[in-house]
Parts: structure tokens; C-alpha cells; sequence
């Protein structure tokens, strides 16, 4: 009975396996107490279980940063900060679980969490329901702009526009997409496919891995055989590691084969092993290489608080920028409440880690100076290219013809 | 054609990392019957050995700690065999759950000592480059792989069939309570063979740095895999796993090379279905008269 039974037991556990791979387990701080008359709740929320924590737990430690930063200079509005952290342990679903809770049960003032695009979706709709404030760190692929999510990261016009006028500017005109199969890369190679039609480029494949993949030597295969210029890598969390891995005892160089990625930092680096990446190519606002004041300070108190071996990258000084944007407008707003943070926010420019940032009042994305990388064998990112000055935010790219009709 | 030949040695270095992977499994799970989720988490601790051994033996790591890892991850795999498995053996959904707990448990204390972002092994310097072969590059580190799940699937096979200890795991996964009233310890069959079956999954993590993430999440990874495989192949049949490994490893590597990444996994999931529902069993049936 016993072995018969064992093959659909086999089969029911593999099926709760791959439901269940990526949930984990949840963790909460001092989320028991109610809000008291001189602390504002603010929400922290963010993978720190499954395949994107590798990411995720070093934004919330800089969010933490930033926090702790603003408490021990007197707080908001003479009220200390109190995070609320939230596991949204790689699962979409429970990003947005967890967003309602944090709004409802813990009545945060606002939550700053998020990376992966869908779980960006997945909390789009609490908020918008809630009248609630979503900060969002990372770089994405645009084409959205909600009235209550304020966006930190890059958006395309930022970080991939960009990354793709320096392949062309140096020449490299056949082009494979690889990526993994969610809204960011789906959506950016759309946007990649616009811009290269327009600019006289060929997109010689395009490919996509499930979230999570580890075999990539077929994708290796594939665009072995396309004999591509560049490779623009769209890759999320793990899956960056196998690739480069598989890529590199594939007999592949920086130099025969330069891949433009623009999910990899330098905290990514150290994961994927500094021998399979160096030389490669990355497209960002900030580098922990940046110089300026701000940054070696903000460098410095990082690595005081969490270690003298760690990193700092771009979307932990997006997740640090968030927090102190959202501070400076309750600041000006002389309230938490949420209309009145909103009406205060736009026009707000800080002097933060990348240089000066500014808040679009209109669609709640900020002004960014966009940088081209490339890794170095000590695992920093050097800067080869810059644009200047801060890019005014486009989300919907309307000031590029080529992108007309994309949204 | 030239296409079809170069993803040939793709597909069975992929079939290579499902055998080395599933072979654990086919102890532990084909032989007892105990669904091992925590199994992944063996391989995991494998990969983290080779990440702590690195700072004595810098790039040879990986070499040094193929039997340091099957130690470790052996005994881990003992401890909760004695500790909480067998007070579980007959109740495989109890089982299940309990070694599931297990594996959420392991993955946060990697964690906790190692951090959350993946760690680097540095591969050995004799692993660099690879071959060409039909035109495209078999890479050393593949090599090394398909050697290696070649050479543990042997010596399973030699210690199954050529030794006493290796006969008593069979006579007693055959019939227990025959093999027991021959006057064979079962319990501490058992013992050995959860230990065998653990360490396994140990020196396949060690192969799996070679190539993919080094993490608290490693285990996840490749765990489906490991179970369809050896459901495939039937339930504690060496030569069903390494058969069921190799028509899965070549199947994905085709239908990939054809349709792309997501598709493949569908078909080669479809694929297990429709096997299993000509043969529930897997490729090959162990026929026991044991009342089980």
C-alpha cells in the first residue's frame, strides 16, 4: 500500500514544491505596538526569503539605514520612526497581503518596499484602494506612473535608453535579448526592440528563462550561434550567476561578447564570482564609486552598521533616497497625511549619494543622472560614461518617436 | 544538423547534474520511502562546505571537498533520520511536512551564518575552458560533472551488488520484516543507508558551484527535479534514474534549443504526466512479494 502510494505522493510534493519554493517564512518587528503619540509607523517591505532576497534584504538594510539616520537627527516632525519590516518573501501575492496589512492593521504613514516589477503590480492596486504611499526603489521598465507610488529607480528613459545610445555609439549593432520571464524584461525588450528598429540595430534573438533558472547552457548555446555584438541582459537575481557561469566556461570574454546588464550590482558581483563578469558592461544612476561628499559618507555609515566588507548599489541608494525624500516632504507637509505628502513632494531636490535628485511633482518619478559601468576585476564598477547632468523622468517616452505606440 | 549535434553535449551535461542530484534521492526516497524535502538542503550544505573549505585550499576547493561534503551532509542527513524520520516511517504525508519544516529551518540558519546573497567558490584553474565538440563547447566544468555523476552512479551500482553491507539494504527494501527475521538489522540499515543517500546530496552540491548559484536557496533549485527523476525512473532503481536522467536532460535541451526556456519546462513536465499514466510505476518496477 505503502509503495503504491508513493509515485502521487511523489507528484503532490513536487506540485507543493513548486508553489511553495518561493514562499517562505515571514518576519515582522515591532509590529505589536500601536502607533503612540510621538512615533510614525512607516512600513519596510521587501523579499528577505526565496530567489530575491539575495537582492532585497540589502535594500531594506539601507532603508533601515536612513531611518535610523533620520531618528537620531530629531525624527519627523519631532516624532521618531518606527519601521514595520515585512517579508514579501518572492511571492507576488504576498507583496500585496502583506502591503494590506501593513496599511490597515499597522496604519504605516507609508511603505517603502518592492523589486521585482510584479510585485510592483501586485501592490499597485492596495495602494490606489487604500489612498496609501508606495516608495519604489528599483530601476524599471516605465510605462506606468500612479498617483500613490513615488518611483526612486530609473526609469527606462534612465537607465536603458541610455545603455543602448552607448552600444551604439560603440558600434554594436547586432544584439540578443536574454531575460527572465516577468513585466521588467518582457516589457524593456519591447522598448529595446522600438528603439533598435529606429536606430538601424538587429535583435537577433530573444530569450526568456522562468524566474529562478538555473540551466542556461542551451541559452549559452543559442546565442553562441547568433554570433552577437552584445548581449542585453534582462536577467533577474539568481539566475544572473548560472548565466555568467555557463557563459563563461563557454569560452565567452567581455571582450568577445560584451553584455550590458542593468539588474547587476555590486552586490550581485560578489555572488556571480568576479572572474565570470569582469570587464562586462552595466547601466545604473549610482555606483559605490561615485564621487561626491554624500556618497563617501553614505558609504561609510554603511559599512559601519552592517560590515567593512560590504557593498553599496544602486538600488540601496534608491531605497536610502526614498526614505529621505518621503521625510523631507512630510518635513515640508507639516503632516503624515497622505494628499497633503503628495502636494508637498513634487519640486523636492536633495543632495543624495548619486548627486542631486529631484521629485517630479507631476509623475511621481525623480530627475536621475544615468551612468554606463564597467565591472572591474576587483568588483567595483568603474564609470566609463555619464549623461551630464539629471534626465527628466519620461516613463511613457513620449519625448522619443521611436516609442510611440508602445504603451 | 549542426545544431542538432551541438546540443548533444549540452543535453547530457544537463542529464548529468539530474542524475548527480537525483541519486541521493534514490536512496533515501526509493529505497525507504521517506520523501526527503529537506533534501535540496543537503545539497546546499555541500555547496556551503566547499565555500568554507576554500579558505585552506584556495582554488582546489571543490576537489577537497567532494568527501568532506558527502561527511557532512551524511551526517546531517543522520541526525534527522535518528532524531525525527524514523519515529515517521509508514506515514509519508507526516513525513513530508515534517521534512519540509526541515528544509525552511536549514535554509534560514544558511542564512543567518552565511547571509542572504550568494556566496563565490572559485572553480579550479584545471577546470577552465572545454572542448569543442560538434560546434559548440563542451566546458571542463561539464566534464567534470558527467564524470563525476558517472563514477557515483558506479560505485552505488558496486556497492548495491558487490557488497554484504550493500546486499542487507537491498534484502531489506525488498522485505522487510524477512530481511529483519533473517536477523539483519534493519534499524540500522536504515541508518546507513539515510546516510549514504544524504551524503550524496552533499557531493552533488559541491558539482553544482561549478555552475549555478551558491545560496540559501540552492536547494529549491533542483529539487523538483530530483523527485520527478527518480519517480520517472522508478522507485529505487539506479539504472531507472539514470535512464529517466538522461531522457530528461536530452529532452529539455532539445525542446529548448526548439522553443524557448518556459516552454521546455512545460513539455518536459507534460511529458513525465503522460509517462506516468502508462506506467504509474516509473521505467522500471521492483516486483517484491512483500505485503507493503
Amino acid at each position: 500500500m505503502l509503495r503504491k502510494s508513493l509515485p502521487v505522493l511523489a507528484s503532490l510534493a513536487a506540485a507543493t514544491l513548486l508553489s511553495l519554493a518561493a514562499c517562505g517564512d515571514s518576519e515582522s518587528s515591532g509590529g505589536t505596538a500601536a502607533a503612540s503619540g510621538n512615533t510614525i509607523k512607516v512600513g519596510v517591505l521587501h523579499s528577505l526569503s526565496g530567489t530575491m532576497a539575495i537582492s532585497e534584504v540589502t535594500v531594506k538594510n539601507s532603508e533601515l539605514m536612513a531611518i535610523d539616520e533620520i531618528n537620531a537627527a530629531g525624527g519627523v516632525l519631532g516624532k521618531k520612526l518606527q519601521p514595520v519590516v515585512e517579508d514579501g518573501a518572492s511571492d507576488w501575492p504576498t507583496f500585496a497581503e502583506k502591503a494590506q496589512k501593513l496599511i490597515r492593521k499597522d496604519k504605516v504613514a507609508t511603505v517603502f518596499g518592492g523589486w521585482t516589477s510584479a510585485s510592483r503590480k501586485a501592490m499597485l492596486p492596495v495602494f490606489e484602494r487604500n489612498k496609501a504611499l508606495l516608495w519604489y526603489p528599483v530601476q524599471y521598465e516605465g510605462l506606468e506612473s500612479s498617483p500613490y507610488i513615488y518611483y526612486t529607480g530609473a526609469t527606462t528613459n534612465q537607465q536603458i535608453v541610455p545603455a543602448l545610445d552607448y552600444l551604439k555609439e560603440k558600434g554594436k549593432k547586432k544584439i540578443f535579448l536574454v531575460g527572465s520571464d516577468y513585466v521588467f524584461p518582457r516589457t524593456a525588450n519591447k522598448e529595446i526592440k522600438a528603439y533598435a528598429k529606429a536606430n538601424g540595430m538587429t535583435i537577433l534573438g530573444e530569450e526568456y528563462t522562468p524566474l529562478g533558472a538555473t540551466e542556461y547552457s542551451t541559452l549559452v548555446n543559442k546565442v553562441m550561434q547568433a554570433k552577437p555584438d552584445a548581449v542585453f541582459n534582462t536577467l533577474n537575481g539568481d539566475s544572473n550567476v548560472a548565466f555568467f557561469k555557463q557563459l563563461k566556461s563557454a569560452g565567452a570574454t567581455a571582450s568577445s561578447l560584451p553584455v550590458m546588464s542593468v539588474s547587476i550590482a555590486e552586490e550581485e558581483v560578489k555572488g556571480i564570482g568576479v572572474d565570470n563578469v569582469a570587464g562586462q558592461l552595466v547601466a545604473w544612476n549610482y555606483y559605490m564609486t561615485t564621487p561626491g561628499k554624500t556618497n563617501e559618507t553614505f558609504v561609510k555609515a554603511f559599512r559601519a552598521k552592517y560590515g567593512a566588507d560590504k557593498v553599496t548599489s544602486d538600488p540601496m541608494e534608491a531605497g536610502y533616497n526614498a526614505v529621505k525624500l518621503w521625510a523631507a516632504a512630510v518635513q515640508k507637509a507639516g503632516t503624515t497625511e497622505v494628499e497633503a505628502v503628495k502636494k508637498a513632494a513634487g519640486g523636492i531636490s536633495l543632495d543624495l549619494p548619486e548627486g542631486k535628485v529631484t521629485i517630479d511633482g507631476a509623475n511621481h518619478h525623480m530627475y536621475k543622472t544615468a551612468r554606463i559601468g564597467v565591472i572591474q576585476p576587483d568588483g567595483t564598477i568603474k564609470e566609463v560614461w555619464d549623461s551630464g547632468k539629471p534626465i527628466a523622468p519620461d516613463p511613457y517616452l513620449k519625448s522619443y518617436p521611436w516609442a510611440a505606440g508602445l504603451s | 544538423m549542426e545544431a542538432l549535434l551541438s546540443q548533444l553535449p549540452i543535453g547530457l551535461s544537463i542529464a548529468a547534474v539530474l542524475m548527480l542530484v537525483a541519486l541521493g534521492l534514490t536512496f533515501t526516497f526509493g529505497q525507504m520511502g521517506v520523501i526527503n524535502m529537506a533534501h535540496g538542503e543537503f545539497m546546499m550544505a555541500g555547496a556551503y562546505t566547499a565555500y568554507v573549505l576554500q579558505d585552506w585550499t584556495g582554488r582546489e576547493a571543490v576537489l577537497a571537498a567532494l568527501p568532506v561534503a558527502f561527511a557532512v551532509a551524511g551526517a546531517m542527513g543522520l541526525v534527522l533520520e535518528r532524531a525525527a524520520v524514523r519515529r515517521f516511517y509508514g506515514r509519508p504525508l507526516d513525513t513530508l511536512l515534517l521534512t519540509w519544516g526541515v528544509s525552511l529551518v536549514l535554509q534560514q540558519l544558511a542564512r543567518d551564518i552565511f547571509g542572504a546573497p550568494n556566496v563565490q567558490v572559485r572553480a579550479p584553474g584545471w577546470l577552465d575552458g572545454g572542448v569543442r565538440m560538434f560546434g559548440s563547447q563542451l566546458p571542463y566544468t561539464r566534464l567534470f560533472i558527467i564524470v563525476l555523476a558517472a563514477v557515483s552512479a558506479l560505485a552505488i551500482w558496486a556497492y548495491q551488488n558487490r557488497t554484504r553491507q550493500g546486499r542487507r539494504m537491498r534484502s531489506v527494501m525488498q522485505n522487510r520484516q524477512l530481511a529483519a527475521c533473517s536477523g539483519i538489522d534493519t534499524g540500522r540499515v536504515d541508518q546507513l543507508t539515510f546516510f549514504i543517500g544524504s551524503g550524496l546530496a552533499g557531493v552533488a552540491g559541491v558539482a553544482l558551484t561549478l555552475i549555478g548559484p551558491i545560496g540559501p536557496n540552492l536547494g529549491t533549485y533542483y529539487i523538483v527535479d530530483a523527485f520527478l527523476v527518480v519517480v520517472a525512473g522508478g522507485l529505487g532503481r539506479l539504472r531507472g534514474a539514470v535512464i529517466a536522467a538522461l531522457a530528461l536532460g536530452l529532452l529539455d535541451s532539445y525542446a529548448e534549443f526548439w522553443t524557448d526556456a518556459s516552454l521546455a519546462k512545460v513539455i518536459g513536465f507534460a511529458a513525465i504526466v503522460v509517462f506516468l499514466q502508462a506506467r504509474p510505476q516509473g521505467l522500471f518496477v521492483l516486483r517484491s512479494r512483500a505485503l507493503t
